[in-house]
């Protein structure tokens, strides 16, 4: 060991601020990855609370930042907040369901300098969304699609594939040649929160991604320099994780509704998190000395297999909310990984995704869509029972 | 200004008389902690070196190419430059940075 002095390794930039605005949302997807429990949190930031957020990140170099939720459009505040943003600098995305705009909103937006807008779909056919989205949004965000079009925005679009949706694939493209967007995005479902309550309901089988898969390509090739398509395979169909957040507080810094500052946005669930709270403690602080954003930094907290492989800077070892949620275990590798020990547990999920999808067995739970009152049920399990079926 | 660049472009889209213009929906900027201009874009952000940035911050969807060049010339006087700011537009052009503003 040397001696010529301790260097600390000072965390880099938190160059991506992710903001939810709200829990609050109009619609129920069924694949929401907010945590299930959403309904316990309602003391939500106020608005001057946001401003000194995006400032003191601002000066730590954040430069991205993503609007979201829920339904970002619900705070009344958003048009002020943005034109905060971005005279502070921040390139500006607004991540919607499109629900709760209109042009008089879009035109508000634009005056206040956002830069950019991604619009979320949950299926191409009405009936499919209004099942998945459990209420009837379809006619109003195509028309929301062509209004982000007419303000000079590029048009980008994004819909979550799952078992009940992704057979579609090619509705969904057809759908989007014919609105001309610019970009979009076949976002595989992330199976946390609300998606992971549901995910025997929601794993596509490996039969339906060998059928969509070329057909995204196709796509592709067919579209090349006038529509980007971006189309992963989920993860669980992978043998390596995803190099989740490009590592733990490494540029990711999100703040949920009531001001908890997390590394992700799932990570809220962890045990043994401290969940630092914007209203007591500076964004620096949080970045720089909290224990949660320190906690899985750098290879120190590894397991084995992560611990000595040598792949373990390209994927950090994955997901740390995964492995927690799959192994028991946060600083475990990913199940992901086919090196993990736990991987059978990933395997099990596909094969009993398989045999749901055949008819051969049914899911545990039945589909649970994400409205308060099945926040609340879960939440006080025994007195309320969940609301199953599609509400009326 | 740098001298040969790395990246050859492969096509040809900009003469003298072109007027290229930031692409909308990426923005040029300063940015403090990086201590280096960037190009700004969904999800992203690309660092320029100076000399990047110097013609970069002359693409405003007014000037051509050829009085970007001479606008050049004027702030660092004896420096030949005319290739490389006609290899950069091709290249940002590749990179969808900037774009050729249609004649009116
Ligand atoms: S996934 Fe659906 S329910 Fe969840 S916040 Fe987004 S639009 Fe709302
Ligand atoms: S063992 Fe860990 S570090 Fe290695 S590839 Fe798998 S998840 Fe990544």
């Amino acid at each position: 060991m040397s001696n010529s002095g301790y260097v600390p390794n000072l965390p880099n930039k938190p160059l991506w601020l992710l903001a939810e605005l709200t829990y609050a949302c109009p619609l129920q997807c069924a694949y929401c990855s907010n945590p299930l429990e959403f309904a316990k949190y309602k003391n939500e930031l106020s608005t001057d609370d946001w401003k000194r957020v995006l400032r003191e990140a601002r000066k730590m170099g954040a430069a991205q930042l993503g609007f979201s939720g829920g339904e970002p459009l619900v705070r009344q505040d958003l048009e002020e907040l943005i034109a905060e943003a971005r005279q502070l600098g921040f390139y500006t995305n607004l991540i919607t369901s499109g629900l709760g705009m209109d042009e008089k909103r879009i035109k508000a937006f634009k005056d206040a300098g956002l830069d950019h807008i991604q619009v979320s779909f949950q299926a191409a056919s009405e009936e499919l969304n209004n099942l998945i989205a459990g209420t009837d949004a379809f006619r109003h965000k195509l028309e929301m699609a062509r209004l982000v079009k007419k303000y000079g925005y590029e048009m980008v679009l994004c819909f979550v594939l799952h078992r009940q949706s992704i057979d579609q694939i090619r509705d969904v493209l057809e759908l989007c040649v014919r609105l001309d967007a610019d970009y979009v995005e076949l976002a595989t479902t992330q199976y946390y929160g609300w998606a992971y309550h549901n995910r025997e309901h929601l794993l596509p089988t490996r039969e339906q991604l060998q059928r969509a898969e070329p057909v995204a390509h196709e796509f592709q090739e067919r579209l090349k320099g006038k529509m980007r398509i971006f189309y992963v395979v989920p993860d669980y169909y992978e043998v390596r994780p995803k190099a989740c957040m490009n590592g733990w507080g490494a540029v990711f810094l999100t703040i949920a509704p009531d001001g908890t500052a997390l590394p992700c946005h799932a990570a809220r669930q962890l045990p043994g998190m401290e969940l630092p709270n914007v209203r007591q403690h500076s964004v620096e602080w949080i970045w720089n000395q909290s224990p949660d954003f320190n906690r899985f930094r750098g290879f120190e907290w590894m397991k084995e297999p992560c611990r000595s492989c040598p792949e373990k800077e390209k994927d950090f070892g994955g997901c740390r909310c995964q492995a927690y949620m799959l192994t028991g275990d946060a600083a475990n590798a990913d199940p992901v990984c086919d090196k993990s020990p736990h991987h059978h547990v990933i395997t099990d999920a596909i094969d009993r995704a398989a045999r749901i999808a055949a008819g051969k067995e049914s899911a545990a739970k039945p589909i649970l869509f994400r409205n308060p009152r099945n926040s609340r049920a879960l939440l006080d399990v025994g007195t309320t029972k969940p609301e199953a079926s599609l509400p009326a | 200004m740098a001298e040969a660049k790395e990246i050859k472009p492969s096509g040809k889209v900009y003469g003298a008389d072109s007027v290229p213009q930031v692409v909308p929906g990426k923005r040029l900027q300063w940015e403090e902690a990086q201590n280096c201009w960037v190009i700004l874009y969904p999800e992203g952000m690309i660092k320029l070196n100076s000399s990047s940035a110097e013609i970069m911050k002359r693409i405003d969807g007014t000037r051509s190419v050829a009085e970007i060049i001479s606008d050049l010339k004027r702030a660092y006087p004896g420096v030949e430059l005319d290739n490389d700011v006609y290899a950069f537009v091709e290249i940002a052009h590749e990179q969808q940075w900037i774009r050729p503003k249609p004649a009116q």
